[in-house]
């Protein structure tokens, strides 16, 4: 499913987060949103859960917009936000449990996806810890399991790498990659660590509210004549140095 | 969405309020000893002060300690639904409330279902405290532990709504301390939960109206009529009323924006 951001424009007050932004996240592909920090990624995350009203443009998934379908659009969204939303007094299952309620799954519905997601991500046997005793990694996976329960066509990550070791990281990274092509999933994918990044990805940029360039990773290095993706995000971003 | 989806999603929510009170213990506890120090402690000094006459729903002279019971129960119910409330909409709960909102279904039954959640889970609270009461001899009659649920029940939605909908608007309201001072207090102190109100009426003309206007008022007395299985018609039809339009305008002004906001421009 291809998610169409249109023409979006956000403020906190009088600060002015997001400007006139406009892209298309490519179906069934991890779509990196590149920016530095306080560039307005995790406003726009967001705005695509319904968290935030939107107060100008629109956002569509597929056909269903934000603005006129919201129930409908976020049946078609799985979300995992920078800060943990796990409850960690609660097991795994407790966790996952809890998601497909609220998504109006019966325990008779829920019982099997839970186990296939936690079977997915390695977890099953851990499924009746409390959260609390998972280490950051292991719990980023319970979150995406968690994600995955409703079956959403696209899935969105904010920052999903921060504060995991370089292993975990590289081993999320796969794992995303292998829904993608697997299930069609299409993937925003925000960072700010360009080595995540693969040539052919669709890459969006995103510095100060603006979009500053979208493109594949390899064709934004090229028509910035730069030596390396980091190279590009610098000069685009006018920073001396990449993140 | 079918009615099996609002079913298993309003279950949901209920069922992880249950597991979040089992698991804390302590909470529970303390809960149950700031009613427990007025009940044997303040009230047991203060009834050689305060004679209490024959008023109704009481068909005999009572004891201090009895006429305070139900003011007490609604406390517990005031507290968790201020606390539940803000936590709902601040720092400690934004994680939750972000998991809560992800879903499909309606913000208002989302609310609303979290609400019953919060309130279901002080009943338990107070009939663990009527129970500890008993053993001291505070012993309302049986059947009215029964008549009391749904005025209990009742209370406990009507306080927790009043607890969003201030939380949704009043700035200052970000800590449990502002709301103790600001709200909790006031409302407790200008109730019939402590004195009759004649003895307010008695001591001063205008207490005895912000008494009288009080919400909490109604729900004390709602609460103290049946639990001596007698029925308040007027408390009732204030108190449905109050549900009523609370939680419309709670859900109506719930923006979880505004507290994600009020972080960014600090």
């Amino acid at each position: 499913m291809q998610l169409d951001v249109r023409d979006v424009s956000f403020a906190y007050g009088q600060r002015l987060a997001l400007q006139g932004v406009s892209f298309t996240v490519q179906s069934g592909r991890l779509n990196a949103l590149l920016g530095p920090n306080g560039a307005g990624k995790s406003t726009l995350m967001a705005l695509f859960s319904r968290l935030y009203r939107l107060q100008q443009g629109d956002i569509l998934l597929g056909e269903l917009s934000i603005r006129r379908q919201p129930r409908q659009a976020l049946r078609q969204l799985g979300v995992v936000f920078q800060q943990s939303t796990l409850d960690l007094d609660l097991s795994v299952r407790q966790n996952l449990a809890y998601h497909a309620a609220l998504h109006g799954l019966s325990r008779r519905q829920a019982a099997p996806r839970i186990e296939s997601e936690l079977q997915r991500q390695g977890l099953l046997e851990r499924q009746h810890e409390q959260v609390r005793q998972l280490n950051g990694g292991h719990r980023r996976r319970v979150e995406i399991a968690r994600s995955l329960l409703h079956e959403p066509k696209i899935l969105l990550l904010d920052e999903p790498s921060v504060g995991l070791d370089q292993a975990s990281r590289l081993a999320l990274n796969q794992h995303i990659r292998l829904l993608c092509a697997e299930r069609g999933l299409t993937v925003v994918w925000t960072t700010h660590l360009l080595d995540e990044i693969q040539a052919e990805d669709p890459v969006v940029v995103l510095h100060q509210g603006r979009i500053l360039a979208e493109n594949s990773a390899a064709e934004l290095v090229h028509s910035s004549a730069a030596a390396s993706l980091a190279d590009a995000f610098a000069r685009l971003t006018g920073q001396t140095e990449a993140a | 969405m079918n009615l099996h989806a609002y079913l298993a999603c309003l279950g949901g929510i209920l069922q992880r309020e249950w597991l979040r009170f089992i698991l804390q213990r302590s909470r529970f506890l303390s809960a149950l000893v700031r009613p427990l120090l007025w009940l044997l402690v303040f009230a047991a000094g203060f009834r050689a002060a305060l004679g209490v006459s024959i008023i109704a729903p009481y068909d005999t002279y009572i004891t201090y300690e009895t006429y305070i019971l139900p003011g007490l129960c609604c406390m517990i119910l005031l507290f968790n639904g201020m606390q539940g409330s803000l936590s709902m909409v601040y720092d400690r709960e934004m994680g939750s409330m972000r998991v809560l909102l992800m879903s499909p279904l309606p913000r208002p039954f989302l609310l609303v279902g979290k609400l019953l959640g919060t309130s279901l889970i002080s009943l338990i609270q107070v009939y663990a405290f009527i129970g500890i009461a008993w053993l001291f001899d505070i012993q309302p009659p049986l059947f009215g532990l029964l008549t009391a649920l749904p005025a209990l029940l009742l209370a406990a939605l009507l306080l927790s709504a009043l607890g969003l909908l201030l939380s949704n608007g009043i700035r200052q309201l970000e800590n449990f301390a502002g709301v103790m001072n600001f709200v909790i207090f006031p409302m407790f102190f200008l109730s019939s939960a402590l004195y009759p109100l004649w003895k307010m009426r008695e001591a001063s003309e205008w207490l005895y109206w912000l008494c009288s206007f009080n919400p909490f008022t109604h729900a004390v007395e709602l609460v103290r009529f049946a639990l001596y299985e007698r029925f308040n018609a007027m408390a009732l039809i204030i108190c449905l009323g109050l549900l009523l339009v609370v939680t419309s305008l709670a859900v109506l002004t719930f923006n979880p924006q505004h507290a994600a906001l009020r972080r960014k421009s600090e």
